[in-house]
C-alpha cells in the first residue's frame, strides 16, 4: 500500500467534506491536488535531505581526496560520481574544490566526473521526482545523472585537457591537510538535521509556488497542450529543451511541479528530464566561476560534453518510456 | 586571539564573519577578525571547502556557516 494513502484520505474529506467542494470539480480537484502533494513533497523533503546530509558528513572532499588520488581511471570516476551525489554543489565551494582536487594529484577527468554529480544530482531534486512521479523516476534521474557524470568525466580525462587548466591553478600548493575533531555521532545527527531545516526553509516557498501553478495546469490547461509543439513526433523538442535549459539558473525546487504538470499535458518525460538536468547541471553562474580556473577552451568543452549527454539521456527516455 | 574568516566573498563567508564578530562582541575577549581572500593563501590551510574558519592559525571549522553559538565554543 502506498504510504502516504492515509494523508490522501485526510485531504479528500477536507477538501471535500469540510471545505464542500464536490469531487470533479475543477476548483475542488485542484484544491485537492495541490495540499496533498505540498504535505507528501515536505515529507519527502525532509527525510531524503537529512539522509543525504547525515552521508555528507563522512564525505567532505578534504578527506575523499586522497582516497580519489589513488583511483584507477575508470574506476575513479564512479566513485568521484557516486561521491558528487551525496555534495551539493555551492558556488562558494567551486574553485577550492577544483584546485584542491587537481593539487592533491587527482587526474583531471575524476575530477570532472565529481564537479558534474554535483550539481547535476540533488537531492531536493530527486525528493521532488518522487513525490510527483514515484520512486521509479526518482531513481531512473540519479541513475542517468551518475552515468552521464561518470562517461563524460571519463571522455573529458581521455583528452588530455590539463594544458588549458589555468597556469597559477598548478602553482598552488596546500602546506598541509586540515584536520578537524572526530565528530561525534551526536554532532553528525544534529548537523544533518540543521542542514535539513535549512534547505527546507529556503526552498519550500519554491516547491509551493511551483505546486500551486502546477496544480493550477493541472486543473485549468487543456490536455495535450504540448503534446503538438513538443511531442515525441518533434525531433528538436529535446536539444531546444537543453539549449534554453543551459544558462538558465532556476531553482530546481520550484520548476519541477510545474514540468510535472506540463508532462501531463503531453510533455515527454525524456524531454522534461533533460530540460531539468541542462537547468541544474550546467548554468552561467557556475560558468563565470568556473573560468577562473578553467581557460575558455575547456570550459566550453565541458559544458558542450555534459549538455550532449543529455541529450541523449533525453532521447534515450522518450524512446524507452 | 587571532580569528581568520576564510572565503572568497560568496554570501556564506559574509554570514560566517558576522557571526564570528558577534560571538566575539557576545564573549568580550579581544581578537582580531581578518577575512582571508585570496584563493592561494585560503589553500595553504589545507582546506577545499569554503568557508572556513581559523583560529590562532589552527582550522577549526570548514565547508559550514557556524551559527554565534558554535563559534564561541572555539574562542574558550
Amino acid at each position: 500500500m502506498d504510504v502516504f494513502y492515509p494523508i490522501q484520505i485526510s485531504v479528500n474529506w477536507l477538501v471535500h467534506s469540510l471545505f464542500n467542494l464536490p469531487q470533479g470539480s475543477i476548483f475542488g480537484e485542484a484544491l485537492n491536488f495541490f495540499i496533498y502533494d505540498s504535505i507528501k513533497i515536505l515529507i519527502l523533503l525532509a527525510v531524503i535531505i537529512f539522509v543525504v546530509s547525515y552521508i555528507r558528513t563522512y564525505l567532505a572532499p578534504e578527506k575523499v581526496k586522497r582516497f580519489l588520488s589513488r583511483k584507477f581511471e575508470f574506476l575513479g570516476n564512479m566513485t568521484a560520481a557516486t561521491i558528487g551525489i551525496f555534495t551539493p554543489f555551492c558556488s562558494c565551494s567551486a574553485v577550492p574544490l577544483f584546485i584542491g582536487l587537481v593539487e592533491s594529484g587527482v587526474p583531471l577527468g575524476v575530477t570532472f566526473s565529481y564537479l558534474i554529480a554535483a550539481p547535476l544530482i540533488n537531492e531536493v531534486a530527486a525528493a521532488l521526482l518522487w513525490g510527483l512521479f514515484g520512486w521509479k523516476i526518482a531513481l531512473i534521474y540519479v541513475a542517468s545523472g551518475w552515468i552521464i557524470s561518470v562517461v563524460a568525466g571519463f571522455i573529458l580525462g581521455k583528452m588530455h585537457l590539463e594544458k588549458y587548466v589555468e597556469e597559477y591553478v598548478y602553482k598552488i600548493k596546500m602546506k598541509k591537510q586540515a584536520v578537524l575533531d572526530k565528530k561525534l555521532q551526536k554532532e553528525r545527527v544534529s548537523e544533518a538535521w540543521g542542514e535539513t531545516k535549512s534547505i527546507i526553509r529556503k526552498v519550500f516557498l519554491y516547491v509551493l509556488v511551483g505546486i500551486a501553478l502546477g496544480a493550477f495546469i493541472h486543473g485549468y490547461a487543456p490536455e495535450n497542450l504540448l503534446t503538438q509543439i513538443a511531442g515525441k513526433g518533434n525531433w528538436f523538442a529535446v536539444p531546444v529543451a537543453v539549449l534554453i535549459g543551459v544558462p538558465l539558473y532556476a531553482n530546481a525546487a520550484g520548476m519541477i511541479p510545474i514540468v510535472s504538470s506540463l508532462i501531463e499535458k503531453g510533455l515527454p518525460l525524456g524531454t522534461a528530464l533533460a530540460f531539468m538536468m541542462a537547468v541544474t547541471a550546467l548554468s552561467l553562474p557556475e560558468a563565470i566561476i568556473l573560468r577562473k580556473v578553467m581557460k575558455m577552451k575547456l570550459l566550453i568543452i565541458y559544458f558542450s560534453i555534459v549538455a550532449l549527454g543529455i541529450m541523449f539521456i533525453g532521447y534515450l527516455f522518450n524512446f524507452i518510456l | 586571539m587571532k580569528i581568520k574568516v576564510l572565503g572568497s566573498g560568496c554570501p556564506n563567508c559574509k554570514v560566517l564573519e558576522a557571526n564570528t564578530k558577534k560571538a566575539v562582541e557576545e564573549l568580550k575577549i579581544k581578537a582580531s577578525i581578518e577575512k582571508v581572500t585570496d584563493i592561494a593563501k585560503i589553500m595553504e590551510y589545507g582546506i577545499m571547502s569554503t568557508p572556513a574558519l581559523v583560529v590562532n592559525e589552527k582550522v577549526v571549522s570548514y565547508g559550514k556557516v557556524l551559527s554565534s553559538d558554535e563559534i564561541k565554543k572555539f574562542l574558550k
